[in-house]
């Protein structure tokens, strides 16, 4: 909406100085006869009062709705909603997505299953580098930091399947850091922590670590119990960042060639 | 004994990059020995290599840029048709290879083609525009050139040797630290950036001074031609900023080498700090680039007007307001990192502030034309071309200001677009404008004006062909730096887009057949005068090219548009003023010293990268005794005796009024 507002009070200026400069290129070529000749007009307070005044309106009214938009739609800020919201913990790795659940204790990676109509607020962190975490259908981005929390607030209003990306550059990976967002019913989702629970493998320090080292293009799978501290830990370094690179010591003079 | 340098630094199992350097090694090497055969070497050495004559190194500058561009631009056409082909399919450049393509690119295009392009022109025309003989540190000027020319070429040879920053064009820690980037590309980045930075800063502090101090008499700030405010203005901000990206580069340096925690995940390192800095130094970067682009389009409407500049005391305030305000607006780059909305608010209306006095840019300068005789030569159509490129840059730039529209749109696609849009739309047509109206004044003979025409009408189609899809793009969700993608949507706007670079392709081809074809018909695009376009300011009023002292007397200014008065006078009384009493000149020296020092520093920088400490020291030891030796000299000018002055200026002179008398008289 924003967006659209925006676009349309500047193409209300944009476009009439788009035609001017085309007006006044033509007419005042130098083969027309008509056109009035003012070799020596260089002032005119009058047009000075208004290239001066027209930007500076349409500036005061566009940082007026930057000022209302960046409050109303600030990712940390809770959405307004009858539901209370599910808690969702994300984690970026190299270069892979973790979304582990607290409360109903279980994790998933590069699969986040949300129920539709509700509330969903992320906490989010980066087990390495920077990143971002982004679904382009459902609203804003954060980035995901080492050693700090983001917090980002979204909701789909519909049952679908999204696509989620990471849209900061974090390395040879970052192509295939992509997720599939499924959003369900809220009784489905209900079904899928069913499911899920106690089936597979248990997000612990061990599992985590191995989930740290670089890999690319993992197939989605989910832990059936989760560590409840973990992403605590992950936030507070208790749990050391991802490791980088094996295929190459520091010392190492070129670049270690990953592994396809 | 060589560090990490081995064998397997060169990339023997990569056929592209090992191709790519061939060629360029071939080419390099082709050049050097026609150079050697033809025995120019002595005449280079002496007349260019050495020179600290601002206009010679002013068109070095501008000739690297050039060649640069040539490969900043392969790397350009390399990531459109690997995004045009990787759709569910690798393509043909590997994650490792892409990311080094289009860290180089950015790297390439940013410091070595815009830098070098704006500031040789800023060396060529502001001394002359001033009326004076040089710039104020004539040696010091030759030192920030080659050290310039270091950078680039320590980033090409790790086309070769080792490999390139994977990390983009700005090496965001943690993914530059150690940890994930052990390799010596970030080093390359960093070593190249520290030493063409410290060329770029010594180029910002004398053409600064040269702006303050050095005026010819009744030059005053507020006769200024435009180009001399942005000039003005851009170095300003140079010495400001520069300086911030030098501390932050060595911070990361000191983590990547001595194990220092800046920015590190570890032991309290801080990457948002990282974050703050660069873009202290990135967001006055643009404006470095935009505003002598800003001062080339006004003088370039105006002289093809016929028109004074409109608003000339509007034009001085929005460009220092420029200065100021883009110091005021470095979060808007990264607005996603969960700073808060108040935070955010108030950075993305300062920075949706600056689009005033840029508004009131454009404004005038149509009203420059409004009541002109327009000319449509080719840097009046790249100053046109401009004018509608760049509002609807400076539009979707406001919309990137704008927090809530950036949380969906950041790092996408139609980020890509914005920015290429105000760069190319505006510092490259800025470029290329200047570079075709003060063609003529640095050689003596006009480009070809069909051909210029030409290129002029493939680089603004090829423009819109290319970036217009990226902007749809973003709006899809497509983020930018991808190898490859999987959504079908996307793939028809990638295909355009590389159909686009491939217009510009011709366009560059067609610029290239323009300078040659003109080399060769320089007799008949000859400029006699020394004004062909009928100019304003005192750069026309001396030969071109202009002799070394630039004016045999040194201009008397009387009233604004410096040479338009006198050359009226002239017409008027279908006479040129008198001749002025001619006098010995005396000139600054020629000297190896900047050539030297840089040749020590790119040694030094390479020995750095591949932690050959031996002879990093001598290197550095070899460029501190090149300023001590030059520190010693006692003979530091010459004198150009008033004969040979009178001689230089009598031959112009004739030429004059020769012109004169063709010429029918004023009304």
């Amino acid at each position: 909406m924003i967006l659209i507002d925006s676009v349309a009070v500047m193409l209300a200026i944009v476009l009439p100085t788009i035609a001017a400069t085309f007006a006044f290129a033509w007419w005042f070529r130098a083969s027309n006869e008509k056109a009035r000749r003012l070799p020596d007009w260089d002032y005119s307070g009058r047009i000075e009062l208004i290239v001066w005044g027209i930007p500076l309106l349409v500036i005061m009214l566009l940082g007026g709705v930057a000022w209302i938009g960046s409050h109303d739609l600030d990712p940390a800020k809770p959405l307004t909603s009858n539901t209370p919201p599910i808690e969702v913990q994300a984690v970026s790795l190299d270069w892979k997505w973790l979304f582990i659940y607290p409360k109903q204790g279980v994790a998933s990676v590069n699969r986040l299953v949300i129920p539709a109509g509700a509330p969903v607020h992320f906490s989010l962190t980066s087990a390495s580098v920077m990143n971002a975490f982004f679904i382009p259908q459902l609203g804003s981005m954060i980035y995901t930091m080492n050693g700090m929390t983001t917090q980002l607030n979204l909701q789909a209003d519909a049952p679908g399947v999204f696509r989620g990306i990471s849209s900061h550059y974090s390395g040879d990976g970052f192509s295939d850091m992509h997720f599939d967002v499924v959003a369900t019913p809220a009784a489905e989702f209900e079904a899928w922590i069913k499911a899920t629970r106690n089936v597979g493998p248990t997000l612990n320090s061990a599992s985590y670590a191995e989930l740290a080292r670089q890999s690319i293009n993992a197939h989605p799978f989910s832990f059936g119990a989760a560590d409840p501290d973990l992403f605590q830990q992950i936030v507070s370094q208790k749990l050391p960042p991802g490791p980088g690179p094996s295929s190459g010591r520091p010392d190492v003079s070129v670049s270690p060639r990953t592994e396809h | 004994m060589w560090g990490k340098l081995s064998w397997a630094a060169i990339p023997f199992d990569q056929p592209i990059p090992l191709i790519a350097s061939g060629v360029v090694g071939f080419a390099l090497v082709a050049v050097l020995a026609l150079i050697a055969l033809k025995g120019w070497l002595p005449y280079l050495w002496r007349e260019w290599i050495t020179s600290v004559d601002h206009k010679r190194i002013g068109i070095m500058y501008v000739v690297l840029a050039m060649v640069m561009l040539l490969r900043g631009f392969t790397d350009a056409i390399m990531m459109r048709s690997q995004q045009a082909l990787a759709f569910r399919s690798p393509g043909y450049l590997p994650p490792e290879h892409y990311d080094q393509i289009f860290s180089a690119h950015g790297t390439l295009m940013i410091f070595f083609v815009a830098m070098p392009f704006v500031i040789g022109l800023m060396n060529f025309v502001t001394p002359l525009q001033l009326g004076v003989r040089d710039v104020a540190f004539p040696t010091l000027n030759s030192v920030g050139f080659w050290l310039t020319a270091t950078g680039a070429l320590l980033v090409n040879i790790s086309l070769l040797v080792g490999e390139f920053a994977r990390t983009g064009w700005l090496p965001f820690p943690p993914l530059s630290e150690l940890t994930y980037s052990p390799g010596v590309g970030v080093d390359y980045y960093l070593w190249s950036l520290q030493i063409s930075g410290v060329g770029a800063l010594l180029a910002g502090v004398n053409l600064l001074t040269t702006v303050l101090k050095l005026r010819a008499p009744g030059m005053t700030y507020m006769r200024m031609p435009m180009f001399c405010w942005t000039t003005l203005a851009s170095n300003l901000l140079i010495v400001a900023a520069f300086p911030v990206l030098t501390a932050t580069l060595a911070m990361l340096l000191l983590d990547r080498y001595l194990g220092f925690h800046f920015f590190t995940n570890e032991a309290g390192g801080n990457v948002m700090m990282f974050m703050n800095l660069i873009w202290v130094w990135g967001h006055p970067e643009v404006y470095i680039l935009i505003l002598p682009a800003f001062g080339i389009f006004s003088e370039v409407v105006s002289t093809f007007s016929g028109k004074p500049l409109f608003g000339y005391r509007s034009m001085v305030a929005a460009t220092m307001v420029i200065c100021v305000l883009s110091f005021t607006v470095w979060l808007h780059h990264f607005f996603t990192m969960g700073t808060g909305a108040d935070v955010n608010a108030l950075f993305g209306i300062a920075s949706m502030i600056i689009a005033v006095p840029t508004g009131v840019k454009v404004f005038n300068w149509l009203f420059t034309m409004y009541g002109g005789r327009i000319v449509y030569s080719t840097p009046l159509l790249w100053a046109l071309g401009f004018m509608v490129t760049f509002v609807i840059g400076g539009m979707s730039g406001v919309l990137l200001a704008n927090p809530p529209a950036d949380f969906v749109l950041h790092n996408s696609l139609f980020l890509v677009a914005h920015f290429h849009n105000v760069i190319i739309g505006g510092v490259l047509f800025g470029a290329f404008a200047g570079y075709t109206y003060w063609f003529p004044k640095a050689f003596g003979f006009r480009l070809h004006e069909g051909l210029g025409k030409a290129s002029f009408w493939c680089w603004i189609v090829g423009f819109y062909v290319t970036f217009m899809p990226l902007y749809v793009l973003g709006l899809m969700g497509m983020t930018r730096r991808m190898q490859h993608y999987d959504v079908a949507a996307w793939r028809p706007w990638l295909l355009v887009a590389a159909g686009g670079a491939a217009i510009i392709l011709i366009g560059i081809i067609l610029q290239t057949a323009q300078l040659v074809v003109s080399i060769r018909r320089r007799a008949d695009l000859r400029d006699e005068t020394g004004d062909p376009w009928n100019g304003r300011s005192l750069e026309w009023a001396t030969a071109s090219p202009p002799p070394v002292f630039n004016f045999a007397a040194t201009p008397r200014i009387k009233n604004d548009d410096a040479y338009w008065g006198a050359k009226q006078r002239a017409l008027q009384e279908s006479r040129l003023g008198e001749e002025p009493a001619y006098t010995d000149i005396e000139m600054p020296r020629n000297t190896p010293t900047g050539f030297v020092c840089a040749f020590f520093a790119t040694i030094m920088g390479f020995a750095l990268i591949w932690h050959i400490w031996w002879i990093a020291g001598l290197a550095l030891f070899g460029s501190y005794a090149t300023f001590v030796v030059f520190a010693w000299r006692d003979k530091d000018e010459y004198v150009i005796p008033a004969e040979t002055v009178a001689r230089i200026d009598r031959a112009n002179r004739s030429a004059r009024n020769a012109a004169l008398a063709r010429r029918p008289a004023a009304p």
